[in-house]
């Protein structure tokens, strides 16, 4: 076969190199020019575009999902705020209920400390009586006694002189004195 | 191809043969070669068609490779050709993707690659350097012949210059289709020769020595699918130059 092929080298002609047969270059020319009309019609007619399509659409779906992802984060980032300022909001109002209770509790701790001044003061007050009228009533029984106890030594020392009335003056001036 | 016998013509390889009998080869034959062009446009196009025709929004492992391919080829064009260069995407991957699917398929062994061949490669560069040089005096019309006329170098040097500039500017399309036509052809060329010699080692009863152009082979490959790569791009990326200053005037 080498032989063979040698020789049909040989027979078109010319040098041993097969690229330099020109003979056979009409033939290459010729299906080479159809080659390349066949394969760019198939490349720029469905080829090509199909891939730009591809390649498009691909950046297009990536672009809408970043797109997406950043309304998503947009949106988080605004539940976040909302959520932070409720939070802000019901401490502050924690914070004003805390502060009513305990003015609240002061004010009814105030009002009961008064009421308990006020009663500390009746029963005080009550209690001065009390001991006035104990002693008033002393007073009275010292004189009633002091005014017995003169009578009587009077009586034993001048007895049918004694003037009780006079007396229990006499007596009732010494203690007033 | 002609793996019987001890002795492999390293050229052999490249040898364009009619698919369907016969000896001639005209215009319309189908050869080895146009096999392997159409063989490039279904890999490309199960690739890019096949592999994408879920749509889907997470890939398939196929779909990905087919959205490297173009992010690849995309952000070639847009950074290299600069704007208004979107237009002609269209055309450079079709370069890109041929040239590429050509290159990597040629890596089966025993199968052939169409870029090897310099008549695939210079209609290639010639369609890439016409279709630039047309859109240069499309955009610019007859000011597209100031890209040839160095306005920053001093006078007197200027008309040196543009000789220089014009000979550099129809030198692209030689360079341009040489520079794939050979690496592919040397590539292949010397894989084959390593396999001779591994052939003719093992024939000469030296058998353990064999894993010289063995190791040799292994290497070679790795950097022939890297050289397969870099090729198509290097191909790609001229093109895109080229494309920018017909659109920039540098």
């Amino acid at each position: 076969m080498a032989t063979e092929t040698h020789a049909d080298a040989a027979g078109h002609g010319s040098v041993g190199l097969p690229q330099l047969d020109f003979a056979t270059w009409d033939s290459q020319i010729f299906w080479l020019a159809v080659s390349l009309v066949v394969l760019f019609l198939l490349m720029s007619r469905i080829a090509l575009p199909r891939i730009q399509t591809v390649i498009e659409d691909r950046a297009d779906a990536i672009a809408d999902d970043l797109d997406r992802a950043a309304e998503y984060k947009r949106k988080a980032e605004a539940a976040e705020k909302a959520y932070e300022a409720a939070l802000a909001e019901a401490r502050a109002r924690a914070q004003k209920i805390a502060a009513e209770a305990r003015a609240e509790v002061q004010r009814e701790l105030a009002a009961a400390i008064a009421r308990a001044d006020a009663q500390i003061a009746e029963r005080m007050a009550e209690s001065e009586r009390r001991i006035a009228e104990i002693r008033a009533g002393a007073r009275e029984s010292v004189r009633a006694v002091a005014t017995e106890v003169a009578q009587a030594i009077v009586a034993r020392l001048l007895p049918g002189v004694a003037d009780d009335k006079a007396i229990a003056r006499a007596v009732g001036a010494r203690l007033d004195g | 191809m002609a793996t019987e016998g001890s002795f492999i013509h390293p050229m052999d390889q490249f040898v364009i043969k009619p698919l369907f009998g016969g000896e001639e080869i005209g215009l319309f034959t189908i050869t080895n070669s146009t096999l392997w062009m159409f063989i490039a446009i279904g890999a490309v196009s199960a690739l890019t068609i096949l592999g994408t025709r879920g749509r889907a929004l997470v890939p398939s492992r196929v779909q990905s490779v087919a959205e490297l391919l173009y992010g690849f080829v995309r952000n070639m064009v847009e950074s290299v050709a600069g704007p208004g260069s979107m237009a002609y995407f269209p055309y450079i991957f079709t370069l890109f993707a041929f040239v590429l699917g050509c290159n990597m398929l040629g890596m089966i062994p025993g199968s052939f690659t169409p870029t090897s061949h310099f008549a695939v490669t210079v209609p290639l560069a010639l369609a890439v350097f016409f279709t630039v040089t047309v859109i240069g005096f499309v955009k610019h019309g007859t000011h597209f012949l100031g890209f040839f006329w160095p306005k920053q170098a001093p006078l007197p040097l200027r008309p040196v210059l543009m000789v220089i500039e014009v000979i550099s500017y129809l030198v692209r399309p030689v360079s341009h289709s040489i520079r794939l036509g050979a690496n592919m052809m040397a590539g292949h060329a010397v894989l084959k020769v390593f396999a001779g010699l591994f052939a003719m080692v093992v024939a000469a009863g030296l058998g353990p020595l064999a894993i010289l152009p063995m190791g040799m082979m292994i290497g070679m490959t790795a950097l022939e699918f890297l050289v397969a790569f870099v090729q198509a791009y290097v191909f790609a990326i001229l093109t895109c130059v080229y494309l920018h200053d017909a659109l920039h005037m540098h």
